[in-house]
């Protein structure tokens, strides 16, 4: 055999070695299982200051925007829990029914003794008005201080109490 | 005013199976494998080897098998673990068979050629873990027998201590008519599945019960317990056997899986103190071990003299001729090393023969092997899964560890061998086994979670308007 043929086959043979390294640590690169985690951002109000990423998000919204109907100036945009143990969680109001309770499949799970299962909803009226409904809760939804017996337009800013947990809704 | 709310919806990814990947793989490995045979045919005879063709049947026969018994039986199981493992063997075995092919190697005493009986137990290790997968449906069942495991593992560790010592140590038990058996191998995974039951019950009393002193977590006397035996009874080993390798294994794995139970650091500290003083205790007295410290301490000293130091020195000039990029397969000198060449030694010639950049390639393949272990046993949604995992991936570590670093001269010489590479049945069977088991916990963790049960509640409130 010639020197040339076996050191051809010498450092082919290193190359290939280290292809199969290179390979099977791309397979674990993409190897991803578990629990995906997905950010969803939304705006209401867009300005430059965005971060770049949520600036291609930003030129779907402008038709979405006028969806909710006629969205009047001053209307909130995003609900916030201000006590109780999810205290900091926001989620944005984008026409979407919005739905309490201790239930797996709410849209905000209260972790609440004092809280139903389905134990209220809030949801836009065709004004684009929030209203707050009590779903038969057993210990009532509390806007300010009166009991909900029906379905009752939010104000901004007014705290809706649902055992210990109280929820605005916030420009 | 920029307003950005952000929604987090956490979901479940659907893992794939990944069946392909490993498919891909394997026939990448056993191709690689080929070559590296072809290579030492081409340098040492000038033609391709006349058993090339059913050398690559029998690796990719045996590579399929593994490979369909995953597909059908482990359809989850992580895609790596089995192409790494086939590479290995297939590696070892073109490199067994060029040692075979030397004749400075075969006029050494009592020479075999050991090629095709690797490839048979290579065949017999692949069965095992066949087995493996199709008995042991789910590796809890394991968790059924820690006791009975122990009392094996310690059966099985006592046994060698009973025969005679084969080059100085005692861990061989001979059958005979069927050959020597290294029950140490079998020992290391039954032992696993003992320390892994045991620390899942113990480690809330062994992790919590503690005072803190200096930074350190030191734990109750009593909790003392169970290490102070494992490190009795591996001192036990390295004093009745002679062999530092098993002990170090052992007590290794123990600490190690102590620390994943209980995340105390102090077990550690405590762990590599207590090794140390055992070893160095135990090297005062005992001549085999004295031996393997001085050939580690001044190897070329020793030249002519004490065959070990003399094996160790030939071991480190193989590396050395080997330089960066290796003198090509079957063209080194790593004959020369004698006895146990093919074994123990076996990393010499890969150094000689495939340099720096072979020997890295070779060692990240066995840490990729450790890697997805780790991940394993990360990714298993029990306790006595993960601690399992943990504890074979741990003593897989540990073993290529004290082998390689003891051929390199990092460590003394112990009398191990390197996983899959390295000529002996044992080893490859063993090794097969423990792919088995990490191959079955992998599956069992990245199954796809059942659908979830229906809500207990879903279907209780309902609104009845009027």
């Amino acid at each position: 055999m010639s020197e040339l043929t076996l050191t051809v086959m010498r450092l082919g043979f290193l190359a290939v070695l280290w292809l199969f390294v290179i390979v099977a640590v791309q397979v674990i690169r993409s190897d991803l299982f578990g629990t995906r985690v997905t950010q969803r951002g939304s705006r209401r109000t867009a300005t430059d200051a965005r971060p770049p990423q949520a600036r291609q998000n930003a030129a779907a919204p402008p038709q979405q925007r006028q969806q909710p109907g006629r969205q009047r100036r001053g209307a909130p945009t995003k609900l916030v829990v201000s006590e109780g143990s999810l205290t900091g969680t926001t989620v944005a109001l984008q026409g979407q029914t919005i739905t309490l309770g201790r239930a797996h499949d709410s849209t905000i799970v209260l972790d609440d003794d004092y809280a139903s299962s389905r134990h209220a909803r809030i949801y836009p009226d065709r004004d684009g008005q929030w209203i707050v409904e009590d779903l038969g809760s057993t210990n009532g939804t509390y806007l300010d201080r009166t009991r909900l017996t029906t379905p009752t337009p939010v104000p901004l800013g007014a705290p809706i109490r649902i055992g210990k947990t109280v929820i605005e809704l916030r420009k | 005013m920029s307003v950005v709310t952000n929604t987090t919806t956490i979901g479940a990814i659907d893992a794939p199976s990944r069946r392909n990947t490993e498919l891909m793989l394997m026939v990448f490995a056993v191709a690689i494998s080929v070559f590296a045979y072809a290579n030492v045919g081409l340098a040492i005879n000038g033609e391709l080897p006349s058993g090339m063709l059913g050398y690559g049947l029998g690796l990719a026969l045996l590579g399929g098998i593994g490979h369909l018994a995953v597909r059908k039986f482990a359809p989850y199981a992580d895609p790596l673990l089995l192409p790494l493992a086939t590479l290995l063997n297939g590696l070892g075995l073109a490199i067994i068979w060029r040692l075979d092919q030397s004749e400075r190697f075969q006029a050494t005493p009592n020479f075999v050629a050991a090629a095709s009986k690797q490839l048979m137990f290579s065949a017999a290790g692949v069965a095992l873990l066949v087995i493996v997968l199709l008995a042991l449906k789910d590796h809890r069942i394991l968790q059924r027998y820690t006791y009975i495991s122990m009392l094996v593992a310690l059966f099985l560790l006592i046994l060698p201590m009973f025969f005679p010592a084969v080059n100085g140590a005692k861990i061989w038990i001979k059958i005979p008519g069927v050959g020597t058996i290294q029950p140490g191998e079998f020992a290391k995974i039954i032992i696993a599945v003992f320390f892994a039951g045991y620390l899942m019950v113990k480690r809330d009393a062994l992790a919590l019960a503690s005072r803190r002193f200096m930074g350190l977590y030191l734990p109750r006397g009593r909790d003392l317990g169970p290490i102070l035996m494992v490190w009795a009874f591996s001192i036990l080993i390295l004093v009745f056997e002679t062999d530092l390798g098993s002990s170090l294994l052992f007590f290794g794995m123990f600490v190690v899986m102590l620390y994943v139970a209980t995340e105390r650091t102090s077990w550690i500290v405590f762990g590599l103190l207590m090794s140390a003083a055992g070893a160095v205790g135990v090297a005062t007295f005992e001549p085999h071990v004295q031996q393997r410290v001085t050939a580690w301490l001044d190897p070329f000293d020793g030249w002519g003299k004490l065959a070990a130091s003399e094996q160790m020195a030939k071991s480190l000039m193989a590396f050395g001729s080997g330089g960066t990029l290796g003198t090509g397969l079957g063209q080194g000198n790593s004959d020369l090393i004698g006895f146990a060449a093919n074994s123990d030694f076996i990393l010499a010639t890969v150094g000689e023969e495939l340099g720096l950049a072979g020997m890295m390639a070779v060692l990240l393949v066995y840490g990729l092997i450790v890697e997805r272990g780790v991940r394993t046993a990360l990714a298993a949604r029990d306790p006595f899964g993960k601690l399992l995992a943990i504890g074979l991936s741990g003593s897989f570590a540990i073993q290529v560890f004290v082998v390689a670093g003891g051929v390199m001269g990092l460590i003394p010489l112990t009398g191990m061998t390197m996983p899959f590479v390295a000529a002996g049945g044992s080893s490859v069977i063993a090794n097969w086994a423990l792919i088995g088991i990490l191959l079955r916990i992998s599956d069992t963790a990245r199954r796809p979670a059942p659908a979830p049960a229906p809500s207990p509640d879903a279907e209780m409130t309902q609104v009845v308007r009027p």
